[in-house]
């Protein structure tokens, strides 16, 4: 099956004085079959190239470049359309093993087989094309979803709008002025959140839904079918792509009593004090002018017991406030009383401006209470002043700055509700009841907040990250939440100003645009930009054990009344978790399956025991550890020459199967390596590496089945940028297994 | 494999391949646009690629850099121009007319990275990746994971073709000393400003001992000798001696939040002064660490990070500026600062200093018409057509920039369409 396969066969950059290239071709035709071995001393130079396109021009003709790494050359290596391997002598061979040696030409041998029955098991991807909408949902009316909007509609999209409140504007509509967004940064600005509804309301491209909830979103991405509940009755749907910019609610101050709030009418919150403002601002409880307006900020942000973040906004918003009270009543003085004054970048300028206001006081302190006397006076206690460890200032208006809370609902919060409420109506046995009944304790409080209303088998909602922001985990990809297609905007995915909230909305609208794009070309969206292929499901071996539906990180697949999978080919990244989840080995992607990993790992030569040499297989993930070992390479660092590496889409990819079929085939020892996990996860398609230590339970299991030592398979997690620990590992692990000596099932 | 699809407008020009410019690049390109990418460096990545870790993570930037590259190397519609500056910019939006001027790099595309030049070349350069801490030869990778994967010759320290080992050296062809300055005109119809920043230069601050005691250093610096592929491998060590550090002074606000330096604050330097001092912790358990702030500006869930430094035993965090630092014989360092809580004055000793420098905008020395409008410190407002992205236009985080990437990208890719 190997003729029409062509072997190219690259002999610079050291790999010729590493390696005998004309026995690597010998071994190529009289081993492999191959239909043409060509050596090049340099393959990615004109001659080279030109050779290649030439030899698979030819119908389903296919080329293994043995050469350097996969990730280098690869504008001289790009043949779109075609079906090309690589096998890295340079990197994974010629740089970090000893030249000309036996066991270094065994493993360049070995990288060839694996790389020839790759080619030759590897089909050809088509883009998955169906018929896609361009249109885009936008969720929340407020300062993000206008943006949103606005410019999705301007750039030719279709856009429906959706606000639960019956006017469009947000919590921006309702503030008295803005501070500053344009240089000098200094003055305070008109508000702009109903001109841009205006706008919204006038733009033909737009269609607004106040008062509006979402009933249910199904589908898929390019197909999402939406289901909403107007004043109207139900209007239906079908859009491309959601924007969820559904904003934030003031952190409720009816929790802080200790501040005085509900206990005298003269504590407001900061969005009271807007209204406040706007009307002339007046003590509520006698409608005198206050003379000493007290800014408490972080009240509640910052607090362990309360917000335990930064609401971001809240400093420049209360010295905002203070400029109210200066212009309002120029006799009045205005008392921040602060822990850090958070004025970023050129915000500055706006707090230094409200320092040279003479009746504008600026006090850092760690605000205890606030004291209601009898006679309704106010005294605000702060400790660790400037002006000493514990004061009282008194207040004729205290303005509690309140911080912002996510309007987010946590999907796999309210999955977990709902599968313990099953499970309780089912009766299912005691001790599933009880866990059903303490999911329910835990996170009860969930039930109802539903936004989005997605069909999801993972949950209705964005799932949320920390302290309930569906947020990005990633810092490079801020937009990235784990359902493809839906991209939360402002300050529903982190506390922000109105300034970084339009930002946002452009941001994630050009996400959700180019989604849209994206799916109807057939490609697949970040992390995987640009990929064609997708997961093949062979139902009728499906045994409903669901693991794939549990463990897809992105929410892909739905199941059927019975368990049975029911895929969503543009809800999915292709990061393969499901393929390396399935027990039964029916999921495969037509270039990356099951069957084409396994066949490369019993491609590699098992020497017999007795030659005492062992064979470690390797799996990389190919977006950290791989090129961390590339990286080492460059440095010639060398490694042990028994390890085999095969790259993986993502170590949640790995099937088990594989480990079971190297163990069985004799390889001494496996090491896995991925992304670190946890909290502070690195993992691209989040819990690829947690999975695989999930997994890995079952993989002992095996080990203890065929009487083998738990150490012959290690997991490991690694940055990228410890290159240096890559050669370590290996070699580590190379010593270990030495040390435990040969697997026993060699030669069976 | 290459995706392919038929442009939908005007071509974008995206100036700088930071993380700003390169999330501009790839997301317009992603939406279906053509893109030109112009990059002065020899490389792609910009500031970032030069950082250790990110805060609040500690994750390395070339993991996400790399899902940047493979993203890169996958689409056709990037223009990728190195070595390049924009020397001119004419016309109106929807029909820019920009001239770039591509220096010389010495190295071709024949390049394999194969490293044989470098052994035989006989000059040495400061690395400028590593802020002159360490030097390379003239012919260099700018470093280990650089984009374009290709060595250049730096040639302020190359003798030219008097020597030319390297080209005798070099199997590929792919060395041309003779190489000249080329000019390229492009037509682009909107354009992304994401010129980044550079540290502000703390010889202007003189009270802070800087190019005087050894053992003051920046914080860009910091980042460079904590990493791996630093001068030191990582290890934290004292200029003046070679030793670990038992106690680490982080000057906050070196320079920003000044009238007399930067008028601004620097919006990151809190942060990545709280992430070194996590650097010292982790890798010297007996090291101190004292910070010296104005206020401690960790917004958002970052605040989660600042909590983390303070419950730390061997970190203390004293608000008040350090006025002056000297050094006595022994290359040790004396802060004075003044609490300005308890109102006194404090005498500090430490055996580093590192100082948080802030973030001047590039844009303000580049070569733009002057119609575009810049604020005083040089910060970049937009203007028809033309979109400030990231410290361009404000000092932010790394998110901030690749979040305003995003958003500059709609703008350019589709004003065209509309504006």
């Amino acid at each position: 099956m190997s003729d029409n396969i062509h072997l190219f066969i690259c002999s610079g950059c050291g790999i010729g004085e590493a390696l005998d290239t004309e026995a690597l071709a010998t071994v190529a035709k009289d081993e492999l079959g191959v239909a043409e071995v060509k050596i090049d001393p340099a393959l990615c130079g004109e001659a080279g190239v030109a050779a290649i396109r030439a030899a698979i021009g030819q119908n389903g003709n296919r080329a293994v470049l043995a050469a350097c790494s996969h990730r280098e050359k690869c504008d001289a290596f790009s043949f779109p359309g075609r079906i090309v391997t690589r096998a890295s002598l340079r990197d994974a061979v010629a740089w970090v093993q000893p030249k000309g040696e036996e066991n270094t030409r065994m493993m360049a041998e070995d990288y060839l087989r694996m790389a020839v029955i790759q080619a030759q098991k590897t089909e050809g991807v088509e883009p998955f094309k169906l018929e896609i909408s361009d249109a885009i949902l936008v969720v929340g009316g407020g300062t993000a979803g206008l943006n949103a909007a606005l410019e999705a509609a301007a750039a030719g999209r279709e856009v429906v709008l959706v606000e639960k409140d019956a006017e469009l504007g947000g919590w921006a509509a309702k503030n008295h002025k803005l501070f500053p967004t344009k240089a000098p940064w200094r003055d305070l600005e008109e508000p702009t959140a109903l001109k841009l509804a205006e706008k919204a309301r006038s733009t033909p491209g737009i269609t607004v839904h106040t008062g509006t909830t979402i009933k249910s979103i199904s589908g898929q991405p390019g197909q999402f079918d939406v289901v909403l509940v107007t004043p109207g009755g139900e209007v239906k749907f079908r859009t491309g792509a959601i924007v969820q910019a559904t904003g934030f609610k003031p952190y409720d101050a009816s929790k802080l009593g200790h501040l005085g709030y509900g206990k005298s009418k003269d504590v407001v919150t900061n969005v009271e004090f807007e209204q406040m403002a706007k009307a002339g601002i007046r003590r509520p409880s006698d409608g005198k002018a206050p003379g000493n307006v007290v800014f408490v900020q972080c009240a509640g942000s910052r607090d362990k017991a309360h917000l335990p973040y930064c609401s971001a906004v809240c400093c420049r918003v209360g010295l905002k406030q203070a400029l109210y009270v200066r212009e309002q009543l120029p006799n009045a003085k205005a008392t921040v009383l602060y822990k850090d004054i958070r004025t970023p970048a050129q915000w500055e300028d706006f707090y230094r401006r409200v320092q040279e206001d003479p009746g504008v006081f600026l006090l850092k302190g760690e605000v205890t209470g606030v004291e209601v006397g009898a006679d309704g006076s106010l005294r605000v206690l702060a400790d660790n002043t400037p002006l000493g460890e514990k004061v009282e200032v008194p207040a004729d208006l205290v303005v509690l700055a309140t911080g912002l809370v996510p309007q987010a609902a946590d999907g796999e919060a309210i999955r977990q509700v709902r599968d313990a409420r099953a499970v309780i109506a089912k009766n299912d046995s005691p001790p599933q009841v009880e866990a059903a009944k303490k999911t329910l304790e835990r996170l009860g409080q969930h039930e109802g907040t539903e936004i989005l209303n997605l069909t999801y088998r993972q949950g209705p909602d964005l799932p949320a990250l920390v302290y309930g922001f569906p947020d990005s985990h990633f810092i490079c990809f801020p937009f990235e939440t784990r359902r493809t297609g839906i991209y939360a905007a402002g300050t529903v995915r982190q506390p922000c100003d109105s300034l970084s909230t339009a930002e946002d909305a452009c941001g994630a609208t050009m996400k959700a645009m180019q989604a849209t794009k994206l799916l109807a070309d057939g490609l697949a969206v970040h992390p995987r930009w640009g990929d064609q292929s997708f997961p093949d499901f062979f139902l009728q071996r499906c045994t409903q054990c669901k693991r794939c539906t549990e463990e897809c990180p992105f929410g892909t697949l739905n199941e059927d009344v019975k368990g049975t999978p029911l895929p969503n080919p543009t809800r999915c990244r292709r990061c393969g978790i499901c393929l390396g989840a399935c027990p039964e080995r029916i999921i495969s992607f037509k270039n990356y399956s099951v069957d084409i990993i396994s066949s490369m790992v019993k491609a590699v030569h098992i020497p017999e025991e007795f030659d005492e040499k062992p064979r470690l297989l390797a799996f990389f993930c190919e977006n950290d550890a791989y090129p961390a070992f590339d990286r080492a390479a460059k440095k010639g660092t060398q490694i042990s020459p028994w390890i085999r590496i095969i790259p993986v889409r993502c170590l949640g990819s790995v099937n088990v199967v594989w480990i079971a079929d190297a163990l069985s085939r004799g390889f001494d020892g496996i090491l896995l390596i991925g992304c670190k996990s946890g909290a502070d996860y690195q993992c691209h398609f989040i819990k690829g590496s947690e999975l695989m230590k999930t997994r890995s339970t079952n993989i002992q299991e095996k080990l203890k089945q065929l009487a083998l030592e738990s150490e012959r398979v290690r997991i490991e997690e690694l940055s990228i940028d410890e290159f240096d620990r890559v050669p370590e590992i290996i070699n580590e692990f190379a010593g270990q297994i030495e040390a435990i000596g040969m697997n026993p099932f060699k030669g069976f | 494999m290459t995706a392919t699809s038929s442009a939908v407008g005007a071509p974008v020009l995206v100036i700088g391949g930071g993380i700003s410019g390169l999330t501009a690049a790839l997301e317009a390109s992603e939406a279906g646009h053509e893109v030109y990418l112009v990059e002065r460096n020899t490389y792609l990545g910009g500031r970032v690629v030069q950082m250790n870790k990110y805060f609040p993570k500690m994750c390395p930037p070339t993991c996400g850099v790399e899902i940047f590259l493979k993203r890169l190397r996958t689409t056709e519609r990037v223009h990728l121009l190195t070595d390049s500056e924009v020397a001119a910019v004419s016309g109106n939006p929807g029909a820019f007319t920009v001239t770039v001027k591509t220096r010389p790099r010495g190295v071709n595309a024949n390049c394999t990275n194969c490293g044989a030049c470098v052994a035989v070349c006989p000059r040495e350069r400061p690395d400028a990746y590593n802020y002159g801490l360490s030097k390379t030869k003239a012919i260099h990778l700018p470093f280990g994971a650089a984009y374009p994967p290709r060595y250049a010759i730096d040639f302020a320290h190359c003798d030219g073709k008097s020597c030319a080992k390297c080209v005798a050296a070099c199997q590929y062809a792919a060395i041309d000393l003779d190489e000249k300055e080329r000019t390229k005109t492009l037509t682009v119809g909107a354009i992304v400003v994401a010129t980044g920043w550079k540290p502000y230069d703390a010889k202007k601050l003189e009270h802070l001992a800087y190019g005087q005691a050894k053992n003051v250093v920046t914080n860009v610096e910091f980042e460079r000798l904590v990493a791996a592929d630093g001068p030191t491998g990582g290890k934290i060590l004292r200029p003046s001696d070679g030793q670990p550090p038992k106690s680490v002074a982080f000057v906050h606000c070196a320079g920003s939040r000044d009238e007399l330096h930067l008028p601004h604050c620097s919006a990151v330097c809190c942060m990545a002064s709280f992430k070194q001092a996590r650097y010292v912790l982790d890798q010297l358990p007996e090291a101190k660490v004292a910070h010296f702030y104005i206020d401690r500006r960790a917004p958002g869930r970052l605040e989660d990070f600042l909590q983390a430094l303070e419950a730390e035993p061997r970190a203390t965090l004293t608000k008040g500026k350090v006025a002056k630092i000297t050094e006595d014989a022994s290359g040790g360092l004396i802060l004075e600062a003044e609490d300005t809580l308890l109102g006194k004055k404090l005498g500090f000793t430490a055996d580093l200093a590192v100082l948080a420098v802030g973030l001047v905008p590039e844009s303000a020395t580049a070569n733009f018409p002057s119609s575009w409008p810049a604020e005083p410190t040089g910060f970049l407002g937009a203007s028809p057509g033309v979109f400030p992205a990231g410290c361009a236009k404000r000092p932010g985080d790394v998110a901030t920039a690749a979040r305003d990437g995003a958003a500059a990208a709609l703008k350019a890719a589709f004003c065209g369409k509309v504006r």
